[in-house]
């Protein structure tokens, strides 16, 4: 049309109108990108270099930069149990989360009723208290004369010296613990979204009640899924609170080896490489995944 | 009782009560295997929610649902050999057109899946976006969807709640002649619920129309416009002029009414009430009209000193309103055949109908029942 009929669309018009629009876009992101390259990029150089440092430098004689890869190699040598150790509690606390929180959404979705909006606000009440104080109180619940192991050796289910503080099972049910909300609410978001009509049409098109959830509830919330289990399985990869305060030396994290190498034995070379070791699997970890839920066919 | 052959959905004494509210009441009603059946009601009568405890989908609160000599009142949804096309529609967003026309069939571990869903496609002439995803398509093209879905299953009985409800105009009524196309081609029982009377009318072999929870009328559309029952079905089917008058009595085939005057016949199948008060009713282009003196060729209740209120006129035919020596103002609808002009307003005229053509109702039942919603 426009090229049919010139006179149609005068020209001074559309250069006027065009590069302020484009504009807007630029000044929206701008805070945002600022905020990310002071406070994600600059320090992700500096790790990035940190990493590559020699690690024979000391925080008193400065370190050299050498190019040092073989940092990286080194870290896998020496921490590859705490880097397993690391995405096996979390991927299990992250499966435990989805069981919990999807029953737990699912049942606040659809069968909540009025009482949706209190149920979502006693998910997200744990945050009104300190993250720290609220992994002690389970150093509580699993203590050696707590209600939990008491109850547990009576029915035995633990023998009467086995112990649950100081043990994987601590680590992995504070793991799971503190990262449910994070499950939780992704998870209600898509539930609240289904149309409880689609799943009226499919019991009349023959699916029985655990045939509609698998073939239509549980693909629609796919989107929910994926975004629940990055949010948990993520963070919790890189927790070190909730083994340092629930597991015992044999449970350390990956998150507590580069504390620990930061801050007690100041191998900062040896600390940047695990970080971003750690870092480089989760991202590869969350790309394959996305990939096969294959996010981007979903509604 | 009956034969194997008989697959009739038979619904007696159904009633569904929500907390606060009766929706359905008591309602009866055969639909015969095989059938275009049109369940017609101004919105909120019941429709749906008498579909969905023929789907399944509700619980009726008494009364009982059969297909056959089959119970279905309480069978699961997922049991009955029932399929609706839902209001909305409601297609699955995640999977594409194909395989929500698949569906039904995949559950039932049907064989020759492939086979029928590009029959079905086809019947529907969708094949060319069997790889589409619902919200791609157009609102008609979703419609024949949902309609796919639900008619791949051959069910015994398919219900249709208000399925061209969304569409346009144009669309609707190249729809409904769809819909009837493939309801002959396919000899399945389907069950069309609709608040459009001319939809109905145009649909279905038999009519049954709602109000309020119950069934006021059942029959053909013809049986429905010509002879309606009650006042609700009179105005809610096309207009009814409606007159009051005094039930003398039945004498032989006719009921005698004196009506302003004049003593007019009704037919004895055609009077629903025989005593008492009661309303003459005669539909508008049942009313014909000629200025005064001049002959009207009809032979039958001829009533004069009336004049034009009012000329509308649309074409095909010419609207008048008439007010009658008493006061009331009736339509009159006439045809455009070229024969004689428009009559202008305030001209006196005769009036007249032939008496085979009147009804009667009740004299208790709203004059104007069924006016607002049709
Ligand atoms: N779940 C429900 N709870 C209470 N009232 C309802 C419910 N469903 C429908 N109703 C009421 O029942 C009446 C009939 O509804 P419906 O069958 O949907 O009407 P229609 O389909 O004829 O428009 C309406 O007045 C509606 O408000
Ligand atoms: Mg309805």
């Amino acid at each position: 049309m426009a090229v049919q009929a010139p006179e149609a669309a005068p020209p001074p018009r559309a250069p006027a109108v065009r590069p302020r629009r484009k504009l807007t876009g630029y000044w929206l992101i701008l805070p945002g990108a600022l905020w990310l390259g002071l406070f994600f990029v600059v320090p992700f150089y500096s790790l990035l270099a940190t990493s590559l440092y020699d690690p024979n430098g000391s925080v008193l004689g400065g370190y050299d930069m050498t190019y040092h890869f073989a940092n990286f190699v080194d870290a896998i040598k020496d921490y590859w149990e705490p880097l397993l150790r690391s995405l096996g509690y979390a991927g299990i606390a992250t499966l435990i989360c989805l069981v919990l929180g999807y029953l737990l959404a699912y049942a606040i979705a659809f069968k909540g009723g009025r009482w949706r909006t209190l149920l979502l606000v006693l998910v997200i009440a744990p945050f009104f208290t300190s993250f720290l104080l609220r992994t002690l109180s389970w150093k509580l619940i699993l203590a050696d004369d707590g209600f939990v192991v008491d109850a547990l050796q009576s029915v035995h289910i633990l023998g009467a010296d086995d112990r649950l503080l100081a043990t994987p099972v601590a680590v992995i049910a504070g793991l799971t613990y503190n990262f449910l909300p994070f499950m939780v609410l992704p998870l209600y978001a898509s539930l609240e979204k289904i149309d409880g009509r689609l799943i009226e049409a499919a019991g009349d098109l023959y699916a029985s009640p655990v045939r509609a959830f698998f073939k239509v509830t549980w693909p629609l919330s796919l989107p929910g899924v994926v975004a629940g289990t990055l949010l948990t399985f993520i963070p919790a990869a890189g927790d070190y609170v909730n083994a340092q305060l629930l597991g015992n030396p044999n449970t350390r994290m990956a998150g507590n080896v580069i504390q620990d190498l930061f801050t007690k034995t100041s191998d900062y070379a040896a600390a940047g490489a695990l970080s971003v070791i750690l870092m480089l699997i989760i991202v590869g970890m969350v790309m394959a995944y996305v990939r096969t839920a294959g996010t981007e066919d979903l509604v | 009782m009956s034969s194997v052959a008989d697959r009739d959905l038979r619904i007696s004494k159904l009633t569904k009560e929500f907390a606060t509210f009766t929706a359905v009441k008591s309602l009866d009603l055969v639909v015969p295997q095989g059938s275009f059946f049109a369940l017609l009601g101004p919105s909120g009568c019941g429709k749906t929610t008498t579909l969905r405890m023929v789907a399944g989908l509700d619980t009726p609160t008494s009364g009982s649902i059969h297909l056959g000599d089959l119970d279905v009142t309480y069978e699961k949804p997922y049991r009955r050999p029932v399929n609706t096309v839902f209001q909305n529609y409601a297609l699955f967003p995640h999977l594409d057109i194909y395989e929500n026309v698949a569906f039904g069939l995949r559950r039932r571990r049907s064989p020759e899946v492939a086979r029928q869903v590009d029959e079905m496609l086809a019947l529907v002439e969708l094949t060319s976006q069997a790889r589409k995803k619902p919200p791609q398509l157009s609102g008609g093209q979703q419609q024949r969807v949902a309609l796919a879905r639900a008619l791949i299953n051959r069910p015994e009985v398919l219900l249709l709640d208000e399925p061209l409800g969304a569409l346009d105009l144009k669309l609707r009524r190249s729809m409904q002649l769809e819909i009837k196309r493939i309801q002959t081609e396919v000899g399945l029982t389907f069950v069309h619920v609709t608040h459009d009377q001319e939809e109905a009318m145009t649909m279905a072999d038999t009519i049954a129309v709602m109000n309020a929870g119950v069934i006021e009328q059942m029959g053909s559309p013809t049986e429905l416009y010509e002879n309606p029952a009650t006042t609700f079905v009179a105005n809610f089917l096309g207009q009814s002029n409606l007159i009051a008058g005094k039930i003398i009595g039945r004498e032989g085939d006719v009921v005698k009414v004196q009506m302003e005057g004049t003593v007019v016949s009704i037919p004895a199948d055609r009077a629903h009430a025989d005593h008492g008060d009661g309303w003459v009713g005669i539909r508008p282009e049942k009313v014909l009209i000629a200025p005064a003196g001049q002959p009207i060729d009809a032979p039958g209740n001829h009533m004069t000193g009336a004049y034009v209120t009012d000329v509308s006129f649309v074409g095909v035919s010419t609207q008048y309103l008439v007010r009658m020596p008493w006061g009331q103002e009736l339509m009159a609808f006439e045809q455009n055949t070229g024969v004689r002009g428009i009559i202008p307003v305030g001209t006196a005229v005769d009036v007249s109908w032939r008496p085979e053509f009147a009804f009667l109702l009740d004299a208790s039942q709203d004059v104007n029942a069924g006016i607002e919603e049709a």
